[in-house]
């Protein structure tokens, strides 16, 4: 371990600090008390703003410029245009065009569009990324080719950040579907529609600048304000802010795979077993395949027994709104809206709505409802013997997913990780993860197509499912299966000893760092 | 001089599968270059079973390309053989894999066959959690789903999959190529004891009669003491007129079924979702079958999307006098065991008609009746095979149910 690194109650090495600054490690769950105040912006006056309320300017270079952009800069976006997004990639090509160096993009998740902030980095625009780093980019970072470190963060943890001051954004650029002149934005409106603009709240709040980017412009009052304009400082139109083909899907498609739909079954029945499936019960589902299959068994069995949810999150999809229409739930808490029968719910269903990071995920509050949720359906790339779980890494140590808000939907009162038992000839289930990204104590089932395994110090679970006719396994049984089908426990990548990223815990300490691969 | 051979599978689709070229030389030693997309976690393992399938063909100087896409270790060795049988090479010791799973017992004649599924001889990455959707039987097809440049491919993997692929609860089946081909593919596949071999476009009796002895003299050869049943498929106009011949053509004959796609194509009709057209063919099935006092199984339903008309062809089946079917994608599996198994009414009823048999028995009683009601024999022998078909099925308890 170098003089730098520290091992934490993890039992990790992780760096002592991070981009220039201390870190703390992780403590174990709960642990971290945080004593500080909220982070906040300088106070801004009336004085300074139209009083006509109309804050445009007439492009992003020209608003970034008032913002006073130098180098070095926190320049943040957002991804709930997913992989439709031309946003994040103009404001930074702005920003070069302006002459920035050393920006720090601070994205709240990445995606394969985002690919040309490779070429930014090279050209010294961006100094290095805070965020989710996928594909591409991840192989980049994983490869060691960023000047600095990598901060992988949930959801939650983002907002925490924030809050907290670990990050000070300068620059805000909100991507908005509908918009008006004074900054009010919304997303479930125009034709970029994405839902929710949950995960730009915080910065419209806590960041010292704040710019608005819409191409669909109505006037004041944009209704209903996701994100108020109070908070911004200019608004900028623009012929196109994205790709609604890869903004929102037509239609979302169930997977087809006999051994996912198996797996997906394994989940309901256990939801039901269990009796956590109750009249009044809560549960999270996303998008993945799994996840929308195991909702289309809950369904059923819910009709069958007469029970209705009191709310479900989403990631929300038509099978969600069927839920809704179907009454057999009361609301949806939507984080994310993936299809257009989701849009067209939340813009019209009062029952449908959407959060933010704070209502849902962020572990620096006084409460947040991630911990109401009775069962929490999620994946995973990696699952070891003890229930420790890899999100963000795969077990090469290659970075290649974000965290999104799995760590913070791992307070759950039941956490299911519904995963193939192996991929493509690799196991799933290993001696150790690459990566921790979610601590073992959180992590209550592990469901796979060859059986159901529980974690053992959920003794209530494991009493619950006596007498079910589930495959209930020990996670020791299933990967000594998985390792004879595949010849043998795969070989141990290799690594090298020298930092390329961090993952941060809910509470903003350093649960894990992932190293450079080796060439 | 060199000589060339390839096999396997290349494509962006491609997954738990591979391609392999080999190049045998006079000189120059060994040369492997593997590309994988797993390398990283079994390149070793890659390496080992390339070695040992070499080791197996005497091959000293030789390139071996492979482009793997996650196979796992059967598949390799076998794309690996293939390749090497295809440039002419002959095995000089056993080229077989280890068995990695333990060689099943021996199923029972009567076994419940609701269910059989399908699995493309040549595409093994649908054998690998086959058993875990529990079906009754797993067929390895080497027949129809396999191209004709395939056979020998398929074989192999076949062979490989029959000792080292888990089928769990799963009777295993192998559906052979139609006669003369189709003997030698029981070379290959016998000494691994599969549990039934079906025999496709059987038309005459004598057809049951050389598949029957080809097993024999295989399996004398090999010590192998062991049934391997036979199910002959029905799958055109003189099949069916010779359905009962068929069935009794040898005693290993444990069912009869039928395969409509060809049996319509041979009448020169259209397939529809009713079945009208086959109707005769399949009550001339059924009734074959149980003059011989063997299992009738319909053949597939082949709209994977419909599971309501899947559940309507299958209660149909099972009231013609079907005791299962063939499934082509595993969600089929539970609605057909569904359809095929007792209503709970007719379960009652039958587990009553027991009881007052089994009271009667006792009782030296040459008359069965049920309060003020006489049974007939047959009411009794339907019940009785009823409540037994139950209890396989796991519906009642193996010991249990006979008190009602």
């Amino acid at each position: 371990m170098g003089s730098g690194m520290v091992e934490n109650a993890a039992g990790r090495s992780v760096p002592r600090t991070v981009n220039g600054l201390d870190q703390v490690p992780y403590k174990g769950v709960g642990e971290h008390v945080p004593e500080t105040a909220k982070h906040a912006p300088r106070i801004r006056s009336c004085r300074d703003y139209p009083a006509s309320g109309d804050k445009r300017v007439a492009n992003l270079a020209t608003a970034l410029e008032k913002c006073g952009l130098s180098d070095g800069m926190v320049i943040s976006t957002h991804h709930h245009f997913r992989n439709g997004d031309q946003v994040a990639l103009m404001a930074l090509e702005a920003a070069a065009g302006l002459g920035a160096k050393d920006l720090m993009w601070f994205p709240s998740a990445s995606f394969p569009c985002h690919e040309p902030v490779i070429d930014l980095m090279d050209r010294g625009v961006v100094h290095h990324i805070e965020g989710s780093m996928n594909g591409p980019l991840g192989r980049h970072c994983s490869e060691g080719k960023m000047r600095g470190l990598g901060v992988l963060r949930s959801h939650g943890g983002r907002w925490q950040a924030i809050q907290d001051g670990e990050v000070k954004i300068d620059i805000a650029v909100i991507a908005a579907p509908t918009a008006d002149p004074f900054g009010n934005c919304d997303g479930s409106h125009g034709p970029s529609a994405c839902g929710s603009l949950g995960f730009a709240l915080a910065d419209s709040v806590h960041a010292e600048r704040v710019i608005v980017v819409t191409d669909n412009l109505v006037p004041f009052p944009c209704i209903p304000w996701q994100i108020q304009g109070n908070n911004v400082d200019y608004v900028v139109e623009v012929e196109s802010v994205g790709d609604p083909s890869k903004i929102v899907s037509g239609t979302t498609q169930i997977t087809k795979s006999p051994d996912r739909l198996l797996t997906a079954e394994y989940v309901a029945r256990f939801i039901r077993d269990t009796g956590i499936m109750k009249d009044g019960f809560s549960f999270q589902a996303g998008a993945g395949g799994i996840a929308l299959a195991f909702v289309q068994h809950l369904k059923e069995m819910m009709k069958a027994a007469g029970v209705k949810a009191r709310f479900v999150r989403g990631g929300s999809t038509q099978y969600l709104v069927d839920l809704l229409k179907d009454e057999l739930t009361d609301y949806i808490l939507d984080g994310q809206t993936f299809d257009l029968a989701g849009v067209e719910s939340i813009a019209s269903d009062p029952r449908h709505v959407a959060t933010s990071p704070f209502t849902s995920y962020n572990y620096h509050g006084k409460g947040n409802f991630a911990s109401l949720v009775d069962a929490t359906v999620l994946g995973a790339t990696e699952v070891d013997v003890n229930f420790n779980a890899n999100v963000v890494t795969h077990s090469d140590g290659v970075l290649l997913h974000g965290i999104g808000g799995w760590q913070n939907c791992l307070f759950a009162g039941c956490t299911i990780l519904a995963i193939p038992s192996f991929r493509d000839r690799i196991p799933i289930i290993v001696d150790e993860v690459a990566t921790v990204t979610g601590p073992s104590e959180l992590i209550d089932v592990i469901v796979t197509e060859r059986g159901v395994a529980i974690n053992p110090r959920r003794e209530d679970l494991l009493e619950r499912v006596v007498g079910s006719d589930l495959p209930v396994r020990t996670i020791e049984e299933i990967k000594v299966e998985v390792e004879g089908i595949v010849g043998g426990p795969p070989q141990k990548a290799v690594l090298t000893d020298e930092p390329v990223a961090v993952v941060k815990w809910v509470d903003g300490t350093v649960l894990d760092t992932v190293w450079k691969v080796a060439d | 001089m060199t000589v060339r051979g390839e096999a396997g599978r290349v494509g962006e689709d491609v997954r738990s599968d591979l391609y392999v070229l080999v190049t045998i030389n006079k000189t120059g030693g060994r040369k492997v270059d593997v590309s994988s997309k797993v390398g990283a976690y079994y390149g070793e393992s890659i390496d080992q079973v390339t070695a040992r399938v070499l080791d197996a063909f005497g091959v000293e100087h030789a390139q071996v390309e492979l482009d793997d896409k996650g196979a796992l270790p059967f598949v390799i060795a076998a794309r690996i053989e293939t390749a090497l049988r295809r440039a002419g090479v002959e095995n000089k010791s056993d080229a077989r894999p280890e068995r990695s799973v333990g060689l099943t017992a021996a199923t029972e004649r009567e076994r419940l066959r609701r269910s059989r599924l399908y699995l493309p001889g040549n595409q093994p990455k649908l054998f690998i959690n086959a058993g875990l959707h529990h079906p009754d039987a797993v067929i390895l097809d080497l027949e129809d789903s396999v191209h004709a440049d395939e056979k020998d491919a398929a074989r192999i993997i076949v062979r490989n999959a029959l000792r080292c692929v888990d089928f769990h609860d799963a009777e295993r089946m192998v559906r052979i190529n139609q006669l003369p081909l189709g003997l030698e593919d029981l070379d290959v596949v016998v000494p691994e004891s599969p549990h039934l071999i079906l025999i496709p476009k059987t038309e005459h009796a004598d057809q049951v009669r050389r598949v029957r002895e080809r097993v024999l003299e295989i399996q004398e050869q090999a010590g192998i003491d062991r049934p391997v049943w036979l199910m002959p498929i029905i799958e055109s106009a003189l099949g069916v007129e010779h359905a009962f011949e068929i069935a009794t053509a040898v005693d290993a004959v444990v069912a009869l079924t039928i395969g409509l796609e060809d049996y319509t194509a041979d009448i020169g009709v259209v397939k529809t979702p009713e079945g009208r057209e086959s109707l005769h063919a399949r009550l001339r099935v059924v009734n074959a079958a149980k003059a011989a006092g063997i299992q009738a199984i319909d053949s597939v339903y082949g709209d994977v999307g419909d599971v309501e008309g899947l559940r309507v062809w299958a209660a149909n089946s099972r009231s013609m006098g079907f005791e299962g079917m063939g499934c082509i994608h595993p969600r089929q599996i539970e609605p057909i065991h569904q359809a095929f198994a007792p209503s709970q009414p007719e379960l009652e009823k039958a587990l009553k008609v027991v009881a007052a048999f089994e009271d009667a028995e006792a009782k030296g009683l040459g008359v069965v009746s049920l309060g003020t009601k006489m049974i007939d024999a047959p009411v009794v022998k339907r019940a009785l095979r009823l409540v037994d078909q139950a209890k396989r099925a796991g519906l009642i308890p193996e010991n249990g149910g006979s008190d009602g």
